[in-house]
């Protein structure tokens, strides 16, 4: 049959001529995500600000969100796609809690997240995906994700409108490129950094992408995921918290995990 | 083999006859083997809409064109939508996917009406009628078919006693604001709603809100702001309100305009150089 199939559209000249303007199904909505994994934390943050082009869409659009009480998921790129798939993983992390009678650890939602986005191989999802949380030996652990699936566990990862603003400074602080430790000290290790550090890094890329990149701004949302029984007085008691920071802890998803993870939010310049 | 199947020319009378490409319809290919076509651009269109919250809940402004391409083809166009009985659409963009939508909610309502008339459960919320249109463009948007229009969505949620203003667009994007406006609106209205909603509730949208009365005197600016500047416009509008009420659709409308100014224009007035 195929054999005697029409010629595609695109063969016939007549039709070349009004093939300017086609749909395209893809929009890209600004905005960056960051995390990074400390020895028993790990820090997830995304601005609020959507744009498309030279418009804000919005001041506040989420672009993270708490999956279960120990991983945190953030999406950049088209939106509507992120907010999408996200959609689509809490259902079957909702399925996955019915049938096994426990949450999913971040090392299975990380393999699902890849099989869900190569799933679309061929009509991607435009969504760039960062994971955040615990994992099962207690560790702070970050997952990174293509449009399409390619995945891989690291330290630390920025992605988004500044990406090529924040990474570089990342390689730098946190896994201390281009440093050398002074002579006769322990050579440098990443992924054991003080969370009041993290937190400063994490603000810091922030506040400086706001600077430089017109698609990042209004707003910050810093999830901080923690393993259970470590103080949180590095973060609650803490007396140097910026000006208008407001931190408030997000209840137990599930039973039984005593991981605890807490919501940061704080204003970014708006211009 | 290619004889057999070659597609025909399209008929040159047509190129004749719209030699500017004046006319926003596709030609069609004339063979029957051609696959099904889908909406590939808008025909009859609606040009912005704009849309607020104010003290009492929220305000939706379009104007009453239906253009096709550039001529302003129907002058008498309701494009504000109420649905049930506290929530409004305001409709830009292709105005046969427009009726499409609003023929099949319009039928999900009903539909739920005539349950609860044996079952007591409440009727759709705002953000209920907002999910359903989300997932309704975001599905179509998936299937490469879009229905190509972009919506505003107000509305009074009576459980939580709170104004609902969202947008959702033929991409499936989604995004709420205390001031929405679609199309170029975004880029002449929104600046300017976005300014004295700010004046009043601070930039944290925490102080007063502006009164109904403010709110309608905005919205009265901004479309004239808009007539002045997008071609696609008409000086003939109507207002929603969405409160506790109810849903209420002004008459039509329309703003005091001066063009004295534009005598002097070149390419305005007669040509003096």
């Amino acid at each position: 049959m195929a054999l005697f199939a029409p010629p595609p559209m695109y063969a016939d000249p007549t039709m070349a001529a009004d093939k300017q303007h086609a749909f395209n199904p893809y929009s890209e909505n600004g905005g960056s995500i960051l995390a990074i994994a400390g020895a028993d934390f790990t820090v997830i943050a995304g601005d609020t600000r959507q744009s498309e082009g030279y418009s804000i869409q919005t001041r506040y659009a989420r672009k993270v969100w708490q999956l279960t009480d120990r991983c945190v998921i953030a999406t950049n790129g088209f939106a509507a796609d992120g907010n999408n798939f996200v959609k689509r993983i809490k259902q079957r992390l909702e399925w996955y809690e019915h049938a096994h009678q426990k949450q999913m650890s971040i090392k299975a939602i990380a393999r699902l997240t890849q099989t869900m986005l190569y799933g679309n191989r061929f009509f991607p999802y435009f969504a760039y995906v960062i994971l955040g949380g615990i994992d099962e030996d207690g560790t702070g652990a970050v997952y990174s994700f293509d449009p399409i699936g390619s995945y891989e566990r690291e330290a630390c990862r920025a992605a988004g409108a500044a990406q090529s603003l924040i990474q570089p400074f990342l390689d730098n602080q946190i896994y201390f490129r281009n440093q050398t430790p002074a002579p006769g000290a322990e050579p440098f290790v990443p992924g054991r950094l003080p969370l009041s550090t993290v937190l400063g890094l994490v603000i810091d890329s922030f506040t400086s992408a706001t600077e430089r990149e017109i698609a990042v701004g209004d707003g910050l949302e810093l999830y901080v995921v923690m393993k259970k029984g470590r103080t949180t007085d590095d973060l609650v008691g803490s007396d140097n918290l910026i000006k208008n920071m407001q931190v408030q802890e997000l209840g137990a998803l599930g039973e039984g995990g005593s991981e605890r993870t807490f919501l940061v939010s704080l204003p970014l310049k708006r211009d | 083999m290619n004889q057999l199947h070659s597609f025909q020319a399209v008929p040159s009378t047509r190129n004749a006859f719209d030699a500017y490409s004046t006319l926003p319809e596709p030609p069609r290919p004339q063979s029957t083997h051609a696959p099904r076509a889908h909406t590939q651009q808008p025909i009859v269109t609606g040009t912005s809409v704009l849309g607020i919250k104010y003290e009492g809940g929220v305000m939706l402004a379009a104007d009453n064109l239906a253009s096709y391409g550039s001529l302003a083809r129907f002058k008498d166009i309701q494009r504000l939508h109420p649905l049930g009985d506290n929530t409004c659409l305001a409709v830009a963009g292709d105005m046969s996917d427009f009726q499409y939508m609003t023929k099949l909610l319009d039928a999900t309502l009903r539909a739920d009406r005539s349950v609860s008339l044996t079952d007591t459960h409440p009727p759709f919320s705002p953000q209920n009628i907002y999910t359903y249109l989300s997932n309704l463009y975001y599905a179509r948007r998936s299937k490469v078919n879009p229905l190509w229009n972009a919506i505003l969505v107000g509305g009074w949620d009576k459980e939580k006693k709170e104004s609902f203003l969202a947008y959702v667009d033929l991409l499936g994007t989604t995004y709420s604001a205390p001031t929405l406006a679609t199309g170029i609106g975004a880029h002449i209205a929104q600046p300017l709603l976005r300014e004295a909603y700010e004046a009043k509730a601070g930039v944290d949208g925490k102080g007063p809100l502006l009164t109904g009365q403010e709110a309608e005197e905005l919205l009265d600016t901004c479309m004239k702001v808009l007539f002045y500047r997008d071609a696609r416009s008409l000086n003939k509008y109507q207002i929603a309100t969405i409160s506790n009420d109810g849903v209420k659709i002004s008459d039509s409308k329309s703003s005091e305009t001066e063009w004295g100014f534009a005598e002097g224009l070149r390419g305005y007035g007669p040509q003096t150089q």
